[in-house]
């Protein structure tokens, strides 16, 4: 429930409300945006960043956070862990439940390969359940692969890999329909037609949607149809450690069962990555809008068995993340409060950027209105935001549209006593995804072989910076490329004597630099004793 | 500031803790020094993998929550229900019909059911999980997987049912058949999906890129906004 210093200030939002309506706001031009980024975008702290002294990528700029995991041990002893007793043997291993790989597991079965999931929490609790917004995929009358491709090109800041782009824009129709096939309830007209609207940077509509529950949608269903097909997934047993083979090849993964506390061998022929981003590690000392196991384990297990990481010190911060009430700051207000018309205003009430601006853009937006102009709103615990003007959407689309459109938004506010179809919600950024990751192909591929990594483990796609819906459109696309790759090849994989020399390499690697003392993955954040 | 603030009594599975005012049942549990393997999924109200059960003092009533979403209440006696198990048809969806005949196939139980709304009463989404069950009963298909739409499959609707059902696996059978059997298709999207496969995207892809960084940067800007 709002206080009563917050009920004064809404009022001024509601005075201006009705100007603000016939009002468009200039959009940013490449110049501004380029400066405002610069001056404002987390990602350009000076202090932020650090050189990373081992592994593949020694030398380039990372975040602390993950320089942190980078430069740590493994929780294993490479001397004396024993790979003798091999606990399952696959032909693909698909680490990670979340919506990559779920997918690559159902396409690696469908090519005729025995797979496992092993997955740290349950099947399904991942990033995929919690995107809101939609699906990205050019499939109007209007709109094109190829036009598509620009818009993830000039939102990525054309640092994105060109045949990657090109994958995920081609394969995107096709990914709609197989959803649509597995029984997906997209969001239609009465007569099939797809409902499409407008992200972040976007030139055409192409965002399909399933109410605010996308990504909940797609990964209940990918999960039901993997149930279905008898798919075994370990659950609680994240992997610790990828394994080679004495030719170099990836050849499984070492899994630590965090309820019994017991490590399992894994033998399998190819490796998919597919343990998602790094929200938890609270990137700068933001709130996260990520589950709860998000702590980059996908990317120190690579790292260390030779991958290259790209673009992994670009992060990206959601403009709109809660700011009030202080139970649930840092979680999601999907962005398509604003594709259906909702405002960010300041503390008088006045629009400061138009609100479909690419993501870091909006964001440096909002951090430079609360910081620099001093133009924000205080919470009772002291924090800023700025206005999220979501009544604007009733009125732009008729009463009752929050409520029908927006229902997980609408019932989130709802349980702290706020009507957002009536009030507007305070938003602030907060950490929401990994824009780079392990480098990979467009067949998935890293430069390691048998080793294939989906979603957002994986790097080069997206640039620097990720438009809204393309992460959902990324996982089903490498998803599926990487479990029919990975699949085909394991037909013709010979393993050799399985081995951890790699860790044994990287610990001699930690020790000539005074480094190691830490112990990565770290499976999960640590909240005890504190305020969260 | 947790010196500042004012402190609330609960108990976790009958154990007392001194919990600040104001937090969310998940982040008050690990204020107390717990640190969830199972319990926790999300931490958004989207994965059901925290749903939390608690009685007040001086009231009979049963009360629920998901952990990630709920305010600790002074008094409030707790314990999460992080699964419960549940029966789980297994169905190749493409050869199935919409129909009443297909829901009874796979869950015969579902017509145990004896209007106790007991399920719709424990629902931290307030579903009307009862009626979408009746719904179910009578074959409307489309009204079940309207209904349930919202559902995160926690289970505490399962956990007390008198019948046994398990509400959000009928829901989601019902979800499918209607997305699958249902819903017509979109024909943009099959059309689409014709002229992909037969490339006729790839010469301009091919071309885009090729493209240096400045020829698609005057591209991207000049390209046309749809209003």
């Amino acid at each position: 429930m709002y206080t009563q210093e917050m009920l004064e200030a809404i009022k001024i939002v509601e005075q201006t409300r009705e100007r603000r309506l016939k009002e468009t706001f200039p959009r940013l031009k490449p110049e501004e945006k380029e400066n405002l980024l610069r001056s404002y975008h987390p990602d350009y702290k000076p202090d932020a960043t650090r050189l990373v002294k081992v592994g593949p990528n020694a030398g380039d700029k990372f975040t602390h956070e993950h320089a942190d995991l980078l430069e740590s041990r493994s929780m294993l002893d490479p001397d004396t862990f024993s790979l003798e007793n091999i606990d399952f043997d696959v032909d693909v291993l698909v680490i990670g439940g979340g919506g990559a790989g779920t997918s690559a597991a159902l396409l690696a079965q469908e090519a005729g390969a025995s797979v496992l999931i092993a997955t740290k929490l349950r099947h399904g609790d991942a990033n995929t359940m919690m995107a809101e917004g939609g699906i990205q995929a050019a499939d109007k009358e209007n709109d094109s692969p190829a036009i598509h491709y620009l818009d993830v090109m000039g939102g990525g800041g054309f640092y994105n890999i060109p045949e990657l782009v090109a994958a995920l824009v081609k394969d995107a129709p096709l990914c709609i329909q197989w959803l649509e096939s597995l029984g997906c309830m997209f969001s239609k007209f009465p007569d099939g037609t797809m409902h499409t609207i407008h992200g972040g940077g976007t030139s055409r509509k192409r965002m399909h949607f399933a109410h605010d529950y996308s990504g909940a949608e797609i990964m209940r269903t990918l999960r039901d149809e993997a149930r279905n097909r008898g798919i075994p997934v370990i659950e609680f047993s994240p992997a610790v450690e990828l394994i080679m083979d004495e030719y170099g090849q990836c050849a499984g993964a070492v899994l630590y069962n965090l309820e019994t506390e017991q490590y399992l061998v894994v033998r399998a022929k190819t490796v998919i990555i597919a343990t998602g981003g790094s929200g938890r590690l609270h990137i700068g000392g933001f709130p996260t809008t990520n589950h709860y196991g998000a702590t980059a384990d996908g990317i120190v297990m690579a790292y260390r068995a030779g991958a290259r990481l790209i673009y992994l010190d670009a992060t990206q911060f959601h403009p709109t993340g809660v700011a009030f009430p202080e139970q649930i700051v840092g979680q999601l207000v999907t962005e398509k409060v604003r594709g259906l018309g909702a405002q960010l205003v300041n503390v008088e009430g006045e629009q400061f950027i138009y609100p479909l601006e690419t993501r870091d853009a909006v964001s440096s937006a909002i951090i430079r209105e609360c910081k620099e102009r001093q133009k924000g709103i205080t919470t009772p615990s002291g924090m800023q935001g700025v206005w999220l003007d979501s009544p604007m959407i009733d009125i732009i689309h008729g009463k009752g549209t929050v409520e029908r459109e927006l229902p997980a938004m609408f019932r989130q506010y709802k349980r702290f006593n706020i009507n957002m179809a009536e009030q507007p919600i305070l938003v602030y950024p907060t950490l929401h995804y990994q824009n780079g990751g392990i480098l990979i192909n467009d067949r998935a591929e890293t430069s390691i072989p048998n080793l294939y990594v989906a979603g957002e483990a994986s790097g080069g796609v997206h640039g620097r910076n990720r438009l809204m819906g393309n992460s959902l459109l990324d996982i089903i696309v490498f998803g599926r490329r990487a479990g029919m790759n990975a699949a085909e090849r394991a037909k013709s994989v010979k393993l050799g004597r399985l081995t951890l020399d790699h860790v044994k390499r990287y610990h001699e690697e930690l020790k000539k630099e005074g480094l190691g003392q830490k112990v990565a993955p770290i499976l999960l954040p640590d909240y005890r004793g504190k305020i969260s | 500031m947790a010196e500042e603030r004012e402190m609330v009594n609960i108990y976790i599975m009958g154990k007392h803790y001194k919990v600040p005012y104001g937090l969310t049942i998940m982040k008050a549990m690990e204020y107390a020094g717990y640190r969830f393997i199972r319990g926790c999924g999300c931490r958004g109200g989207f994965c059901g993998a925290c749903g939390t059960v608690y009685r007040k003092p001086g009231d009979f009533r049963l009360k629920v929550g998901l952990a990630c979403q709920t305010v600790v209440e002074d008094g409030m006696y707790l314990t999460q229900i992080p699964f419960y198990p549940a029966n789980k048809a297994t169905y190749n969806l493409e050869e199935l019909t919409p129909t009443l005949g297909t829901l009874l196939r796979y869950y015969p139980e579902l017509t145990r059911c004896l209007g106790c709304n007991q399920c719709t009463r424990i629902c931290p989404q307030e579903l009307s999980v009862m009626d979408y069950m009746a719904a179910a009963q009578r074959g409307d298909i489309e009204k079940v997987a309207h209904m349930s739409f919202d559902c995160i499959m926690c289970g505490l609707c399962a956990s007390r049912c008198p019948a046994e059902t398990v509400q959000y696996n009928v829901a989601i059978l019902a979800r499918r058949l209607y997305g699958r059997h249902i819903a017509p298709r979109a024909q943009h999207l099959a059309k689409r999906v014709e002229e992909v496969k037969a490339g006729k995207f790839d010469e301009e892809l091919d071309r885009l890129m090729k493209m240096d960084k400045e020829e698609l940067q005057k591209l991207y800007n000049a390209r046309d906004i749809e209003p």
